[in-house]
């Protein structure tokens, strides 16, 4: 018997629809929805191995109070006295809630509902103001409301397309290939890339601009007094000042493309194409994703982009558009419900709390913007905020300065958290450790970049005592004595108020209206298909088993009414600034971190999968060669990267793809999979000051190699234990498909390796099922544990990395069958013997000859006498025993 | 190149063993035409293999399996053969050697090939019925005889030979116990941990063992003949013994030459070209020292009578820089391999291989980048690979990481692969 579940993938903004289908044996596979408006069937790579990640390894099953099991009763009580008696003590603001975009809507609206409306703080923020909280205050200057203008369909239906700090082709894959396809049906179609760095997105466009880190206001200032000087003129609020600001008299003189050029490090003529195909083109739309959020200046960014499409009226049309795609796959629903410490609720700010207090009757109501991200860490640190619960995020991974949020962690008197994984980076922490329900078991909606929203239905039961966060939520809230406003049967019923509060006293001056959602019956909202907001009408929203009937409107604006004041679109004058922190003698490299292709965040899921984590397997830094020569660092060697805030240290990639001057590291490894590759601790943490979103696009660093006096490798079939871990330098670990790889690097070379390799890998010094290679002088040194013939685990040491094996035939013994003879002879050299040199069982052993090697001397030199193969081969020449067999062979020989 | 016509000269070779017999050989091939040839033979044999005593011993192969000559070959290619007839007396002003039982040979070159005799421990009862040596057929035969009846044996030597001699006996029904002086058996060929698996190996075999123990005497019955042993210990504790074999080394058999005046050390000294201060008396074998070295291996003594040949055919001047030697023990199922010097030291590197599960155990030692010694347990297929390039002073550094592992392992696409099914299938 199998199960299908139509569901959305959890990982990027994108929000791709995938089939879950369970077989008899409850094995899981996953493909794409082919009914899915968003991806329409397709998957990226993450997505294709969701499968690969919804096993319970590592999975947090119970409450877990001060370290030790609890149930959910004390867990509860723990959290709501905590909560409450700070509440109590020190006010609503001593406490707060840091959330995230992997939460449902249904979740995240709960969480906001309990923090605004009834303990009455507005110190709720999320990890999306990390990645999107800049296109979020872009959009409320330039439009007045946190509004996505367009959708996908807009990218296949332009003629240019021009991604600005966008890996799409790694960070949204899937997006990626519908403009691939777009751009295979009508080649006319271009594809501008504005990225510092050579990215596999830019190998495909027709024009890459590798801008200079941070100039993004100076290069889109200068289109727009480009296209100012070329005939576009606006009578919009804010038009004449903001091409004042990008135009002649200012420091970049906008009509001067050599001058614009020089400012933005790209060339000149590269430049002039991307501002002709721009002025040209009426189908633009412009993508936009953290490489201009994470700025120092990305709410100015993010209106420099706005700002020329609003020039040109490109908005609000079929193939015309400024683009926010987003990094997580509910960010958009986070920011519908108010998640943000700077939004209030349903896209209400501040000024309507009375509304929203009146549609909660709620005992309270946050009446001022609460603190941001970095805010909220810095308040825990100062001790202002005394209890913290954090759910469905890794701040001390994704944070930048991430050392001092975790010192700011380790002195909070209260931190609880929510989490599918039992360790992570910030679980660690925990005083309270509360199991969330996984992807697999949530029930829920999410909406994606293009305003769609998706359902998310369960198809694997929770496991242990695992729950959906908003029932974790209510039953703290009801234990806080707010029973009231947490009564709720189920997510259905939930969305159903989120959707009412949307149309709550909304007469169109909020574009967020759900109006139509906010009867759902249990059925209907069961059976949602894919729904684009705003839904203001009740129409028949069930998937029906075909491509349903889609709500909403696709080209927003369309007719030039804006939710602001005077109902008009406003162009911001901007001013180009350089980073926060600049580069200098000391750190005279700009880091900027990202994601790769086949990880996701800080690799909780990802990292369970094999086939992903083979696609980059070690946490890295790339770098230009000429710096790498500069600064004595070669290709696959170890650097340290350091600025005024921590350090990490990775394995180095020389790439021409890299821009001179600037490094770049992956996001992704953390302390769960690697001893010193948190690249947040490095990362710098000023602030937008607009929408308090971090610069992670650009801290000034430095790079030395290494000063590794070892290199090493390990196999095992189970994680080795923490512990062990702690005595090696410099690990990464590297899940494979029945074993974890670790490399491992040191400073200094054990004096013991057989002792320090056996504690490693946890087998004890009488165990004699222990293979070794060991040759102290050279300092190399393997060894591999074998039970009862399976390869257990295998370690590998030497001084220089080059010494070592290919990685890749060691990883084929861990078969989960019994090694074979030869593989076990082999299995310490990392490689096969040559096949060629396979000799056969002995039949000389003075001389040690085989008896293939005598066949095959016999019938290639055409030995017709034991004499002979003793001239040819010195087989029996010294005590002769073997001549018999030598005869033997030869007879047999000669029949043949 | 010399005159084919001229008169052959009388060549006298005493002892019939591996060594003389090979210089007779190779002489043959070489130069057959030069000499009349004339052995004397201790031995009643014509000539066997001794190095496969062993076998014989445990029974893996019989006598005619290890003979080497027949009579009719020694008739086939004109060499006068005196078995069972000792010389005891060389006349080196007349260049006569006179045999045991008074016969006269004449000689215009002569070849001392008298190999080696066991060292017996003086201590009391070493000469009473039921103690014997390990070193010809006769003792095999002995120690066959009074296996027959099972009882109880003791091996005084836990070396290669003593080992042999023990596992052949026990294969034979009887109850051994290796009796040896120091802690580890073959100390001189294998470290600690080599010793240990192969003493593990051999008591799972049944072989018992008396480490570190030194003999006070042999004890005899009313009739004389052995029944055990007393040790030197603090208990005078003793072992009950039907036969004790002694197996505590060779001495070089020099008493022909030293009587005849030639000079001796441990052995007969000999140059280069494997002669004696008497440059037309040659010796080989066991009973030589060349450069203050004595061997008791066979793959010296075909090194030294290949330049012995050489030389007595006059053809030209090869010759002997000594040997470094490998060891292999003959127990059914105990791969044992040992070379070189294996001793640790500052400027010496060593490399070990270890899977004692599996009974492998491997060690390498090598000074400036070069192999000095090696030690293989349990897997002694690359022995001889390792032993080459000991031999050549091959400079291993670029492949060092994979010394260990052996040949297939270093030497990649040195064969072509294709021919190997049909091989097989052949």
């Amino acid at each position: 018997m199998t199960t299908t579940t139509q569901t959305t993938c959890p990982y990027c903004g994108v929000g791709c629809g995938v089939t879950a289908t369970l077989d008899g044996d409850n094995a899981v596979s996953i493909a794409g929805d082919g009914q899915h408006p968003s991806n329409k069937g397709s998957l990226c790579s993450k997505g294709t191995a969701l499968a690969d990640t919804v096993d319970l390894g590592g999975r947090l099953l119970h409450p877990r109070v001060d370290g030790v099991r609890a149930d959910w009763d004390t867990a509860l009580a723990r959290v709501a006295s905590g909560f409450a008696d700070t509440i109590a003590e020190h006010g609503p603001d001593a406490v707060a809630f840091y959330v995230s975009g992997q939460l449902l809507t249904e979740d995240y609206y709960i969480a906001n509902k309990l923090m605004k409306g009834y303990i009455g703080s507005a110190n709720i923020d999320t990890n999306s103001r990390l990645c999107m909280s800049s296109a979020v205050a872009g959009h409320k200057r330039a439009f007045g409301e946190d509004v996505v203008p367009g959708c996908y369909d807009d990218l296949e239906a332009a003629d240019l397309v021009v991604l600005v700090g966008s890996n799409t082709a790694w960070c949204h894959p899937v997006v990626y290939q519908r403009l691939m396809a777009a751009r295979e049906a009508d080649p006319n179609k271009k594809l501008v890339v504005i990225d510092p760095r050579r990215t596999a997105t830019a190998d495909t466009a027709d024009l890459h601009l590798p801008l200079a880190p941070g100039t993004d206001v100076a290069l889109f200032n200068g289109l727009l007094a480009y296209l100012a000087n070329n005939g576009f003129t606006t009578d919009l609020p804010g038009g004449a000042e903001a091409i004042a600001a990008a135009g002649p008299g200012r420091d970049i003189q906008g009509g001067d493309i050599a001058t614009v050029a020089e400012a933005v490090g790209v060339d000149d003529a590269d430049l002039q194409t991307f501002f002709e195909w721009f002025a040209a083109t009426e189908r633009t739309v412009t993508v936009f994703s953290q490489g201009v959020n994470q700025s120092s200046a990305g709410t100015d960014k993010v209106n420099a982009i706005i700002n020329c499409h609003l020039l040109t009226e490109r908005i609000g049309k079929p193939g015309a558009c400024p683009f926010s795609i987003t990094g997580q796959p509910n960010a958009m629903g986070g920011r519908e419900v108010g998640g943000l410490s700077s939004t209030l609720a349903a896209h209400m700010g501040f000024d309507q709390a009375d509304t929203v207090q009146r549609f909660w009757d709620s005992p309270a109501i946050a009446r001022e913007p609460g603190l941001k991200a970095l805010e909220l860490f810095e308040a825990i640190e100062a001790g202002q905020v005394k209890a913290v619960w954090i759910m469905a995020t890794n701040p001390l991974v994704s944070l930048p300065d991430a050392d001092r949020a975790k010192a700011a962690l380790e002195q909070c008197p209260l931190v609880v958290v929510s989490d599918v994984m039992r360790h992570t980076d910030t679980a660690d922490l925990a005083d309270v450790l509360l199991p969330a329900a996984a992807w697999a078991e949530k029930t829920g909606t999410v909406t994606n970049s293009e305003r769609m929203i998706s359902r998310q239905r369960a198809f694997l039961p929770m496991p242990g005592q695992a729950r959906a966060d908003w029932a974790i939520m209510c039953d703290v809230a009801q234990r806080m004595g707010f029973a009231d406003g947490f009564v709720y049967e189920g997510p259905a019923a939930i969305f159903r108020e989120h959707a009412a509060l949307t149309a709550f006293e909304n007469d169109g001056d909020r574009v967020l209206n759900l109006a139509g959602l906010a009867d759902l019956s249990e059925a209907d909202y069961d059976y949602l298909a894919p729904t684009r907001w705003p839904v203001t009408t009740c129409q028949p929203l069930r998937a029906a088993g075909a491509m349903p009937a889609r709500q909403g409107v696709d080209q927003l604006f369309a007719d030039g009414t804006y939710p602001t004041a005077d109902g008009q679109a406003h162009l911001v004058a901007v001013t180009p600034r350089g980073p926060a922190n600049a580069v200098s003698a000391d750190y005279p490299l700009a880091l900027n971190t990202g994601r790769i292709r086949d990880h996701w965040h800080t690799m909780t899921r990802t990292a369970k999968s094999p086939r992903l984590a083979a696609h980059i397997p070690e946490p890295f830094v790339e770098i230009h060669p000429a710096d790498a020569e500069l600064y004595g660092i070669t290709d696959g060697a170890l650097a340290t990267i350091t600025t005024a805030w921590g350090q990490a240290a990775l394995r180095v990639i020389t790439t021409e793809r890299q821009r001179q001057g600037c490094l770049f590291a992956p996001m992704h490894w953390n302390d769960q999979f690697a001893s010193s590759a948190r690249i947040g601790t490095a990362a710098n943490p000023a602030v937008c000051p607009i929408s308090g979103e971090p610069e992670f696009k650009h801290t000034p660093a430095a790079i030395a190699p290494l000063a590794a006096t070892w290199y090493g490798f390990i196999y095992a079939v189970r994680p080795l234990w923490v512990r062990a871990m702690a005595g090696i330098d410099w690990w990464i670990k590297v899940p494979g498909e029945r074993f974890v790889r670790y490399e491992i690097a040191g400073c200094e070379t054990p004096t013991d390796l057989k002792t320090t390799a056996r504690h490693w890998l946890g087998v004890a010094a009488r165990d004699v099922d222990w293979l070794e290679a060991a040759d102290p002088a050279a300092g190399t040194y393997r060894a591999a544990h074998v039970d009862a013939g399976h390869l257990e685990a295998a370690v590998f040491i030497a001084p220089t990395p080059e010494r070592l094996p290919e990685r890749s035939w060691l990883a084929g013994c861990f078969t989960g069958q019994a090694m074979t003879e030869a593989e076990r002879a082999a299995v310490l050299a990392g490689r096969p013997a040559d096949a060629s040199a396979d000799t056969g069982p002995q039949v000389c052993s003075c001389f040690g000859v085989g008896r293939k090697t005598i066949l095959r001397a016999i019938k290639s030199d055409g030995l017709d006498s034991v004499e002979a193969v003793g001239r040819a081969l010195e087989a029996g020449t010294n005590c002769g025993s073997c001549k018999p067999e030598i005869a033997e062979l030869l007879s047999q020989a000669d029949k043949a | 190149m010399h005159d084919n016509h001229q008169p052959k000269l009388d060549l006298v070779v005493i002892g019939n063993g591996m060594a003389g017999l090979r210089v007779i050989e190779d002489l043959l091939e070489i130069a057959p035409e030069r000499y009349n040839i004339i052995v004397f033979g201790a031995e009643p044999h014509a000539s066997y293999n001794r190095i496969m005593l062993s076998p014989v011993l445990a029974g893996d192969k019989a006598f005619a399996d290890i003979q080497i000559h027949d009579r009719r070959w020694y008739e086939a290619n004109g060499i006068t053969l005196y078995t069972g007839e000792a010389v005891a007396t060389i006349d080196r002003r007349r260049r006569m050697v006179i045999s045991a039982e008074g016969r006269e040979v004449g000689y215009d070159r002569l070849v001392l090939a008298t190999g080696s005799r066991p060292f017996i421990i003086p201590v009391p009862g070493h000469d009473r019925p039921g103690v014997i040596s390990f070193r010809d057929i006769t003792d095999v035969d002995d120690m066959v005889k009074a296996s027959e009846n099972g009882g109880k044996a003791v091996v005084i030597g836990g070396g290669l030979l003593g080992l042999e001699a023990a596992y052949g006996l026990h294969k034979r029904g009887m109850d051994v116990t290796i009796v040896h002086l120091m802690d580890q058996l073959m100390e001189r060929q294998l470290d600690p941990a080599a010793a240990a698996l192969l003493q593990h190996s051999l008591a799972q075999r049944g072989l018992s063992f008396r480490m570190g123990a030194e003999t006070a005497a042999i004890t005899g019955d009313d009739a004389g003949h052995v029944n055990g042993l007393r040790f030197k210990d603090a208990d005078d504790s003793t072992l009950d013994a039907d036969l004790v074999v002694m197996a505590v080394g060779i001495r070089p058999n020099i008493d022909l030459a030293k009587a005849s005046g030639l000079h001796c050390d441990k052995g007969i000294v000999v140059n280069d070209t494997m002669q004696t201060y008497d440059p037309r008396i040659y010796a080989v074998g066991e009973c030589v020292e060349h450069r203050k070295a004595v061997y008791g291996l066979v793959a010296p003594l075909w090194d030294q009578a290949k330049v012995c040949a050489n030389h007595l055919a006059w053809r030209g001047h090869s010759q002997y820089d000594g040997s470094v030697t490998a060891t292999q023990l003959k127990v059914t199922g105990i791969d044992m391999y040992s070379a070189g010097d294996f001793a640790d030291d500052e400027a010496a590197d060593t490399l070990t291989y270890a899977d004692i599960r599996r009974g492998v155990y491997k060690r390498i030692v090598l000074r400036e980048g070069r192999i000095a010694g090696v030690v293989l347990y349990g897997d002694t297929r690359d022995g001889p690979w390792y032993f080459k390039h000991m031999q050549a002073g091959t400079d291993v550094s670029a492949f060092r990481d994979l010394l260990l592992f052996g040949k297939a392992f270093v030497e990649t696409g040195a064969d072509e692969t294709a021919d190997e099914h049909d091989a097989e299938a052949a």
